[in-house]
């Protein structure tokens, strides 16, 4: 044996592994796989473990975390079961290119493949939705999977990494040695932008007419958000972006077009089809985003800068790939640039889009609507909050309405489009941020998805802001059905079995209110606001049948979008 | 078109069902897949016969690069190569003469490695089109049963070994 090196349990290795790799905060929970785990844990404090009530809730929270801060989220789960729940996270986590670590207890190695009592293959479930995963069988290996496991989820695309960990693997002990750099021979993103390529496109922007800065997710997860608004502010370049780019680029400043896309601005859409040189800053070409791709933006030069290569040409053909990190490339695009065009025309054009087709709701007949209150929520917190969303109408008009000042402030599942993701993930953001205020909106219908993890808030007194939006439907696939499916609104009406929300939220110990009036909605959020000593719910009971405009059918050209209601006779 | 790539990766655990469960995922079509032992421990060749337009099959190449298992991939379609298939045809030889499938054998430069009363199993050695057409020669006499190995290839002409350094990196 070595002098310096000290022989420790699998139970210990991982907790010094994490150690060195800045943990501060574990969401996870308990089970016979990981009790050797929870033992050492329990005389560990540098860091802290947050117990979910349900494991997807734990991987949600591990997923706010990341995205709040940067930084890998870490979850903690038993085998069988605890490792299925978390399929889901780890899925959205996937799509969302989340930096979050999964450890999953396991059965003794020798008993793998018995259907021993709590087991799952649970690298074989998640196989298709991680970025890797590991099977740890030996303890000596454990250190270097640990360091391989944060390294390959933090760098590059970022995404979800499983490391199972068999029971008798984490009782075993070895030497511990902490690997101080590991060389994966089968894996180096590649940062650095092809030099030719960084000239074409400066060359291409420099000399356009009419261009486009289309910002997706991968500017934030770069940081790149600073070289984003130097270089637009520089040469007048209009910004458009997704729902995960939303953030990026100021919502307040008058070059920001707002989303594109199914719910896009008309005005942001108009410019992508008819922009002469499209630059694609860390985006994926989703088909939310693209709609009839053979419609999409076909006069346009199409650029793409992505650190994935598997993102280039994957929907839309481009004519100018760059691989490479967005932060970098953008900085030398902005060098190489040699001219600033006239866009004054191109601006004209965009400016009577803006006015031709305005966001737009009903105000005149004094009911409470979501674009109301959430114009409410921007204005109270100057666009300065965290922003934790649901899925469905409430996240679109979200995208549309809040005007979202800084990066890792817009917090919500995009690709998998997980309901009951905010309830979890604002709970985790909130242990990563602390200096501005975290809200969390949900329909009535998500919030039931996760709802037991309020008792995590509760519990730890975090002082996030629960809102739910009740409008007594899966007010989303309402929306489809009057538009799609021959006004059958089956199963989407939640009226009669919705619970009495407020009572809920006092059940478990948080002050709540309720309010479905418009006059109500400045003197409930100052109330909300003001209270940091712990969790609120606010349940804002909303208008019924509300639809999110503009929408661009599922296959439509994103040029034919719906601004309206067809039949206002529907609206209530 | 069809396409042959080859692959280095890693020896490990979960790392070929990594590749065939990419290609279901993404709905890419997958005609053989074999693997084996490589002249490096640790590091197993994989041979894919993929078909696909130039935008899928460049997205299998991205795909395929984009494992963390996969070292090296490389689409050996439109270069010199050698392929080879193996195969082993089972016979019935009972409706004609055993002397002319041994001639059938002999064209196509087959082994005879099994032999009963009633059948004769062959052993063929080829490029793919010359195992179809062996199989096409064969069906009317009665195949029996039939395993191919599936597509093996490496590229001609001098080759440079892998990286030394590469091959003492960590892992795992």
């Amino acid at each position: 044996m070595s002098k310096n090196k000290q022989v420790l349990s699998g139970a210990e290795i991982f907790f010094e592994c994490l150690k060195r790799e800045k943990v501060q905060y574990i969401f996870g929970y308990p089970g016979g796989a990981n009790l050797k785990i929870y033992e050492r844990l329990y005389d560990i404090n540098f860091l802290q473990h947050i117990l979910a009530r349900h494991e997807q809730g734990a991987t949600h929270m591990a997923e706010g975390y990341a995205k709040a801060t940067g930084k890998v989220g870490v979850v903690l789960v038993t085998s069988g079961p605890g490792a299925t729940n978390t399929v889901t996270g780890i899925a959205d986590a996937y799509m969302d290119s989340v930096p979050i670590v999964v450890f999953t207890g396991q059965v003794a190695t020798h008993l793998i493949g018995n259907d021993a009592f709590q087991e799952a293959d649970i690298v074989g479930i998640t196989r298709p939705i991680t970025k890797h995963s590991f099977l740890v069988r030996d303890v000596k290996n454990l250190a270097t999977v640990i360091k391989k496991a944060f390294f390959i989820a933090s760098s590059g695309r970022p995404g979800p990494v499983v490391v199972d960990l068999p029971k008798d693997v984490i009782n075993a002990s070895c030497e511990f040695e902490y690997p101080p750099e590991i060389n994966i021979r089968g894996y180096k993103p590649k940062y650095v932008g092809h030099r030719n390529q960084i000239k074409k496109a400066a060359k291409a922007i420099s000399t356009s007419k009419s261009p486009l800065l289309y910002v997706g997710g991968g500017v934030v997860m770069s940081g790149a958000c600073m070289e984003l608004r130097k270089f637009a502010k520089a040469y007048n370049l209009p910004v458009t972006m997704t729902l995960q780019g939303l953030g990026a680029f100021p919502g307040t400043d008058t070059q920001s077009l707002g989303m594109l896309g199914m719910h896009g601005t008309y005005w942001a859409n108009q410019a992508v089809n008819n922009c002469d040189v499209l630059v694609a800053l860390g985006a994926r070409f989703d088909d939310r985003v693209t709609g009839k791709i053979d419609t999409f933006a076909t006069k346009a030069y199409k650029i793409h800068i992505d650190i994935d290569p598997t993102a280039i040409d994957k929907n839309i053909m481009v004519d100018l790939p760059i691989v490479g990190d967005v932060k970098g490339v953008l900085k030398e695009i902005a060098e190489e640039m040699s001219n600033k065009s006239d866009l004054s025309g191109w601006w004209k054009k965009i400016e009577e889009w803006r006015k031709e087709c305005p966001l737009h709701y009903e105000t005149g007949d004094g009911k409470l609507r979501t674009e109301f209150v959430l114009e409410r929520i921007s204005q109270k917190t100057k666009g300065n909050a965290v922003v934790v969303t649901d899925v469905g109408q409430h996240q679109m008009w979200t995208a549309q309405y809040y005007k979202y000042i800084n990066p890792r402030s817009n917090l919500t599942s995009g690709g998998l489009g997980t309901m009951g993701f905010s309830v979890p993930a604002a709970i985790g953001a909130s242990f990563g941020v602390k200096d501005r205020p975290v809200i969390s909106i949900s329909g009535d219908g998500g919030f039931q998805m996760n709802m037991q993890e309020l008792i995590t808030a509760v519990w730890h007194k975090l002082p996030i802001k629960f809102f739910i939006i009740n409008n007594s439907f899966l007010g989303m696939v309402r929306q489809w059905q009057e538009l799609f499916h021959a006004e059958k609104y089956s199963f989407t009406d939640l009226g009669k079995s919705n619970p009495d929300f407020v009572k809920l939220g006092e059940a478990l110990g948080l002050p709540s209110w309720r309010t479905d009036k418009m006059e109500d909605v400045d003197k409930i959020l100052d109330k909300a606001f003001k209270t940091n000593s712990g969790p609120v719910l606010v349940e804002f009971k909303v208008v019924k049948e509300d639809m999110v405009f503009p929408m661009v059918p599922s296959g439509a050209s994103i040029s034919d979008m719906i601004i309206k209601r067809l039949n206002p006779k529907r609206m209530v | 078109m069809r396409h042959t790539i080859s692959i280095l990766m890693e020896n490990t655990f979960g790392a070929f069902d990594r590749v065939a469960t990419m290609f279901s995922a993404k709905g890419f079509n997958l005609h053989s897949i074999t693997i084996g032992e490589t002249e490096i421990r640790d590091i197993s060749r994989m041979t894919i016969v993929t078909s696909g337009d130039d935008q899928i099959i460049d997205q299998v190449v991205k795909q395929l690069n984009r494992l963390i298992d996969t070292i090296k991939v490389i689409d050996l379609t439109g270069q010199e190569r050698t392929e080879r298939e193996l195969a082993l045809i089972s016979v019935d030889y009972q409706g004609t003469s055993l002397e002319k499938l041994k001639n059938v054998n002999d064209v196509f430069r087959g082994k005879v490695v099994d032999i009963n009363n009633k059948s004769i199993t062959l052993e063929i050695t080829g490029p793919p089109a010359k195992i179809n057409a062996a199989v096409n020669v064969l069906t009317p006499y009665g195949i029996i049963e039939m395993a191919r190995s599936g597509t093996v290839a490496l590229k001609r002409g001098e080759q440079k070994k892998f990286p030394k350094k590469e091959i003492d990196s960590v892992t795992i």
